[in-house]
């Protein structure tokens, strides 16, 4: 779930990355961007599931 | 080639850069002491070992290969054509600093500034990983960050990279901008501190089996308070060397640029000391420090670009931000952060990067101050940025963390933590007097 998540950050990086270089018209452009954003808060809400970081509670 | 901003700049504002960037290591010093002041007595002298120790492996880092793959705007650099673009994506210069031109010329006070400012965004990982956090293993990182993460992001934004090149490239206002390093030096550092935070797991006893985190205060409020002056000093030298050699600016514009650091800080710090007086019944002074430092992080996105009354504002909600994810993270994400770097750097890093697509006062032509910037593209610009880090730098800084980790575990034993950090990686205390005595250890 942790490597899924960090492949999403990338993969909503890459989609911001390619709308710049790939769209000319602005309002496509905005939108994948922010498509792209949207990816990575997906992502990071998965990263930030898989780290239940209680390991001191636990020892 | 890609255009130098700094190529008109007069001998005065070299000069004052010069000056500017010297008050740097004032920042540095305010960090360490926070990180101090806000761990545990029995990690104190560790944990400022650690600071100094941090900032020299930063240096030497920086000065082996971190420079070179920074480069400076106009310098030599890998440059990729994508779309009939060119995307300048790492700086090619030498080693070891060989054939710089070390003798005022811009691209040499950017490796000053650079080696002072890569030892600040490492400092602050040291906030998130105090009391747990080996010696050498907190160099190694270091390394890692100095030496590769912090040189590449920073040459796409001070380097004449491809998100300073947005602007020219696709018109996306004046590309992105970052006067002081609100995202290179501290959400790169923020970043890396929560990476940190997640790697190192909580310390023993921050959680309870059903995972309600207790407190741990800090063992010394006067070293942070006093963290908090300092870092005050070094940010206005931080910000301002940051305006002349990055945006142009000229010397007499320094002066709103200082003014805006320090509204944005003192905004920051009230604000959480409110939100703490009204939540608590009185006001918080590790939290009140956290927003200070979060309004000086906030401060150095858009602080040359905006009106001392936006800076206020900038302030005012970086320390409602910073004081709400302090919380957010110690309890609903279990990070244990003992210095509130996450927030403070991280968070207050990013929102300064927003700041500048909401406030700034970029001109058509792309200069200073003037009327408000109704270019949507600068706002496209800095939400790219903010991309970057978190989609990239982010999983980067983990990615190269967690293989560290493998080679060489970065929590100290589980006896290091009893004993403390002093005793355990060093062999004495920072304060043998005392007794040391906390019973986290004990079943709650």
């Amino acid at each position: 779930m942790r490597l899924f998540g960090f492949l999403l950050l990338l993969a909503g990086w890459g989609i911001v990355v390619g709308a710049l270089a790939l769209l000319v018209a602005d309002t496509p452009r905005i939108a994948f961007v922010l498509a792209g954003i949207g990816v990575e808060i997906a992502g990071l809400v998965m990263v930030i599931r898989a780290h239940p970081v209680r390991r001191g509670a636990r020892e | 080639m890609i255009p130098t901003p700094t190529a008109g700049v007069s001998y005065a504002a070299m000069l004052l850069c010069l000056a500017f960037i010297f008050l740097v290591p004032c920042a540095a010093a305010g960090l360490a002491l926070i990180s101090t002041g806000l761990g545990r007595s029995r990690s104190a002298s560790h944990s400022m070992l650690s600071a100094m120790c941090v900032l020299a492996v930063a240096a030497l880092a920086y000065f082996v290969c971190g420079f070179a793959w920074q480069g400076f705007a106009g310098g030599p650099a890998h440059v990729a054509s994508v779309g009939g673009k060119e995307w300048s994506w790492l700086a090619s210069g030498h080693f070891f600093l060989r054939h710089e031109a070390l003798n005022g010329t811009p691209a040499s006070l950017a490796a000053l500034l650079g080696m002072l400012s890569v030892g600040l965004a490492a400092l602050i990982p040291l906030g998130s990983g105090a009391d747990r956090w080996r010696l050498g293993a907190c160099c190694a990182s270091t390394a890692v960050l100095a030496g590769w993460t912090y040189p590449l992001f920073a040459h796409w934004v001070w380097g004449g990279g491809w998100l300073a090149q947005l602007g020219t490239n696709y018109g996306l206002g004046r590309g992105f901008v970052d006067t002081g390093g609100a995202g290179t030096i501290q959400a790169v550092g923020g970043l890396t501190a929560l990476s940190i935070a997640w790697l190192l797991g909580a310390r023993r006893g921050k959680y309870t089996h059903d995972g309600m985190p207790t407190a741990i205060p800090g063992h010394n409020g006067v070293l942070v308070i006093l963290g908090c002056v300092l870092a005050l000093l070094g940010w206005l030298g931080l910000n301002s060397a940051g305006a002349i050699l990055y945006n142009g600016a000229e010397p007499g514009q320094t002066a709103v640029t200082a003014i805006n650091t320090i509204l944005s800080a003192a905004t920051a710090a009230l604000t959480a000391a409110v939100i703490t007086q009204a939540r608590f019944g009185k006001p918080d002074a590790s939290l009140t420090a956290n927003g200070w430092i979060g309004g000086l992080a906030a401060s150095s996105g858009a602080c040359a670009f905006v009106s001392p009354a936006a800076a206020a504002v900038i302030g005012l909600l970086t320390g409602a931000l910073v004081t709400f994810s302090v919380e957010w993270f110690e309890v609903h994400m279990s990070v244990d952060d003992p210095g509130g770097s996450i927030s403070a750097h991280a968070m207050g890093g990013l929102w300064g990067v927003l700041s500048v697509g909401l406030f700034a006062r970029i001109s058509a032509t792309g200069e200073l101050g003037g009327q408000a910037n109704g270019d949507a593209g600068q706002w496209l610009a800095q939400l790219v940025g903010i991309a970057t880090l978190i989609g990239f730098i982010l999983p980067m800084t983990y990615g190269l963390n967690w293989v560290l980790d493998l080679v060489y575990p970065q929590r100290v034993a589980t006896e290091g933590e009893r004993q403390g950090m002093d005793l355990y990686e060093l062999g004495a205390g920072a304060y043998p007097e005392f007794i040391v005595h906390s019973d986290e250890f004990t079943e709650r």
